[in-house]
């Protein structure tokens, strides 16, 4: 028994040295990458074939995809292995990162990589609007891959009930509160709509006002808008949906039950991630529509979404084999295959326009409302000190929709504390 | 001469696994921390510098700090009594003869047994409006439901009653045990002279159950301070950081902020206030307890 185990023991011993051995002699260039999945479970599986694809493809690049939990925990991560010596090379993160990891001196301008005119070509190939996240300074720092806007989705069967036309959807404020009130009940079992207001204030807020014709930030990631009127307008309209039209229920929104709310039918209207469109695809016992978000001045989203940043503690083989590996995932048939399996958008009108994805948009039309929406989005908030930034417009928003302070209160003092933070920048 | 050193060379390299651990863990830890919270938050471009006592100016300037410590007062005073109280209730209930006994203990005990992460996402569902639970039942008997963790003014409330439901049955556990080990000669000679259940309790049990008592105390402090796992899940701290709590608080500038230096501010208060309120409760509670 004894010399069994020693046998396979050593076996597994030699086995492993020789498999080192080769991949030593053929791998040339080794990359580690962070990426993390938001909404969890099976995507990591579609983001490991992409890998193992591009393995196949370029046989002298290894590549150890990691995953890396949420947003937040891939940050934490990536910064940490920065500072123990041990970096990636190349990793997905928040687009919103930007200016941290800017500020950490933890990344590097791709404008500083490419050097043909194919690659700059390259860089110039994916949605401006997406680009914005990523651009700061005349330089692209971040290339987009999971990128998402927020849509509206409605319960077509309860707007028939209604007596609304199921193929309207609301394209204006004032025609989302008129459709609200007829979807209202007035005993509480059922609300005309729903937007959000935990773990993402910021993030719909930014729709409200760009909506209102009124950016969040400037593209320096310096200066905030929080008290502007236009900024105040847009959170007004956001508490009179609970408080004086009563179309939504008061106090905040929970993101993370709102799915089943929608599901339930507990309210006819919600406004959420084009993240949750297979989920509520899978799960919808009821005719559903999506729908880009309604206008006030104008139409209105930010983007939401992480992208490729590549570290700056790296050799130049490795930039060059990192940037080789971005191209790649988000080539158009890549990023085409990436949409359909999750609901992000392809991230170039180029993924739009290979079959598979026009195949899709055919028999399911609402995987392109994301993308006509892009035309009318913007930036989501980042700015320096951007956790904090966020936290005081996020505390702002949930104070006035509970009632605790005005609107506009809440937002002068949002934009007291984002001024002293940002001061030291400007 | 040998034979005088060895018994001290034993000696410490017994105590060396614990020592290495204690201090690679917990007291290096402990004055980084300190030390850290002197200093500001630096980056490559702008190095950290000392700034002495200056986070914890900023720290008395800030409106969330106090806010969340207010919290994590109320959400203390919450839990605390009421978890030991309801401890000892279904311990006293539990150590009698009835019949379906184990069931019922291990039915108490099942909330201890759940990750806080699950637990929180199973209350998640409770309180959520219109579909939640709690609702639901409310709506069976044509009551208006209730926005329990959106509204400032019951969020709370809500994960007070959430984190006693979880910490009662760890704690009856303790009382279980204790309450095995009273002998029954007592109970019988207060039957004898004739004393009430009550008087049995207040007189005789209670006094007996007392470094039980301090002990479980202890530990609710300690967990009032330490147990934020459902803030991820429930609230976040919001809205706008009524249900915030130091440790949250903490994690948060961290992590969120990347603001180590005044996460370390931060720990340095949280960790004087622990050992402030542990040390207190030995104090005050020992001329009062019965070691037997």
């Amino acid at each position: 028994m004894l010399r069994t185990l020693k046998n396979a023991a050593l076996g597994v011993a030699t086995a492993a040295m020789l498999t080192g051995a080769v991949s030593a002699a053929s791998a040339e260039t080794e990359l580690t990458m962070y990426y993390p999945v938001a909404v969890g479970g099976p995507l990591t599986k579609v983001v490991d074939g992409m890998v193992a694809d591009f393995m196949t493809e370029n046989p002298d690049i290894k590549v150890n995809a990691i995953y890396a939990g949420n947003y937040n925990d891939a940050r934490i991560k990536a910064l940490a292995a920065l500072k123990s010596g041990q970096p990636a090379q190349l990793s997905v993160m928040f687009s919103i990162d930007i200016y941290e990891l800017i500020e950490q001196d933890a990344i590097v301008a791709f404008d500083a990589i490419v050097e043909t005119d194919e690659e700059k070509a390259w860089l110039k190939s994916f949605y401006s609007t997406l680009m914005q996240n990523g651009r700061t300074a005349g330089k692209t720092w971040g290339i987009p891959f999971q990128r998402s806007t927020i849509v509206m989705y409605y319960n077509k069967d309860l707007f028939r009930a209604a007596g609304l036309d199921p193929e309207k959807a609301p394209a204006t404020w004032a025609e989302l509160v008129d459709a609200g009130k007829k979807l209202t009940k007035a005993d509480g079992s059922q609300w005309g709509v729903m937007i959000p207001s935990t773990g993402y204030p910021y993030w719909m807020f930014g729709a409200l006002a760009m909506q209102n014709d009124q950016v969040l930030m400037n593209g320096a990631g310096d200066t905030t808008y929080f008290d502007a009127p236009a900024t105040v307008e847009a959170l007004q309209f956001w508490k009179d949906l609970g408080s004086k039209h009563k179309v939504m229920p008061e106090g905040t929104i929970e993101w993370g039950t709102l799915r089943k709310n929608f599901l339930e039918g507990k309210t006819a209207i919600m406004w959420h991630s084009t993240g949750n469109l297979t989920a509520v695809k899978k799960n919808a016992k009821f005719d559903f529509g999506v729908a880009m978000l309604p206008a006030m001045k104008r139409r209105g989203t930010p983007t939401g979404g992480g992208n490729f940043y590549i570290f700056k503690k790296t050799g130049k083989d490795e930039r060059k084999a990192a940037m080789k590996l971005i191209r790649f995932m988000t080539s158009p048939e890549r990023a085409a295959e990436w949409s359909m399996a999750t609901g992000y958008m392809g991230v170039s009108p180029a993924a739009y326009e290979t079959a598979k994805l026009m195949d899709y948009v055919k028999s399911f039309p609402y995987a392109a409302v994301a993308r006509d929406q892009l035309e009318f989005a913007t930036a989501e908030l980042s700015t320096f000190q951007t956790g904090r930034v966020r936290k005081a417009l996020d505390d702002a928003i949930q104070a006035a929709l509970t009632g605790a302070k005005s609107p506009e209160a809440a937002l002068k003092e949002a934009q007291a504390t984002a001024d002293r933070l940002l001061k030291p920048y400007r | 001469m040998r034979r005088g050193i060895l018994p001290h060379v034993y000696g410490w390299l017994l105590l060396t696994p614990a020592a290495i651990l204690l201090i690679a863990f917990t007291h290096y830890p402990t004055v980084a921390t300190v030390l850290d919270s002197l200093w500001s938050k630096g980056n490559p471009v702008r190095p950290s510098r000392f700034v002495g006592l200056g986070n914890y100016e900023t720290l008395i300037e800030d409106p969330i700090f106090w806010k969340v410590l207010g919290n994590n007062l109320w959400f203390a005073l919450g839990t605390i009594p009421a978890s030991i109280a309801l401890a000892l209730l279904m311990a006293l209930l539990v150590d009698r003869r009835l019949p379906g006994r184990s069931v019922l203990r291990m039915a108490y005990f099942t909330p201890t047994i759940l990750p806080m992460i699950a637990v929180a996402n199973i209350w998640l569902f409770f309180y959520s409006p219109e579909i939640g639970l709690i609702d639901q039942i409310l709506s069976a008997f044509g009551l208006p439901g209730h926005n329990w963790l959106g509204d400032p003014k019951t969020v709370m409330g809500a994960i007070v009653v959430m984190t006693i439901w979880k910490e009662a049955g760890f704690f009856m556990i303790f009382y279980l045990a204790a309450l095995q080990h009273i002998p029954t000669e007592l109970r019988e000679a207060a039957r004898l002279e004739g004393a009430s259940s009550w008087t049995f309790f207040r007189r005789v049990l209670f006094p007996l159950l007392m470094p039980t008592t301090l002990f479980v105390s202890v530990n609710a402090v300690l967990n009032s301070f330490k147990l934020v796992d459902h803030l991820f899940v429930l609230t976040k701290g919001g809205p706008n950081n009524a249900s915030n709590l130091l440790l949250y608080y903490i994690y948060e500038t961290a992590f969120s902020f990347f603001d180590t230096p005044y996460g370390a501010t931060l720990t340095v208060v949280l960790l004087v206030l622990l050992a402030v309120l542990s040390l207190s409760q030995f104090f005050a509670f020992d001329k009062r307890i019965h070691y037997r």
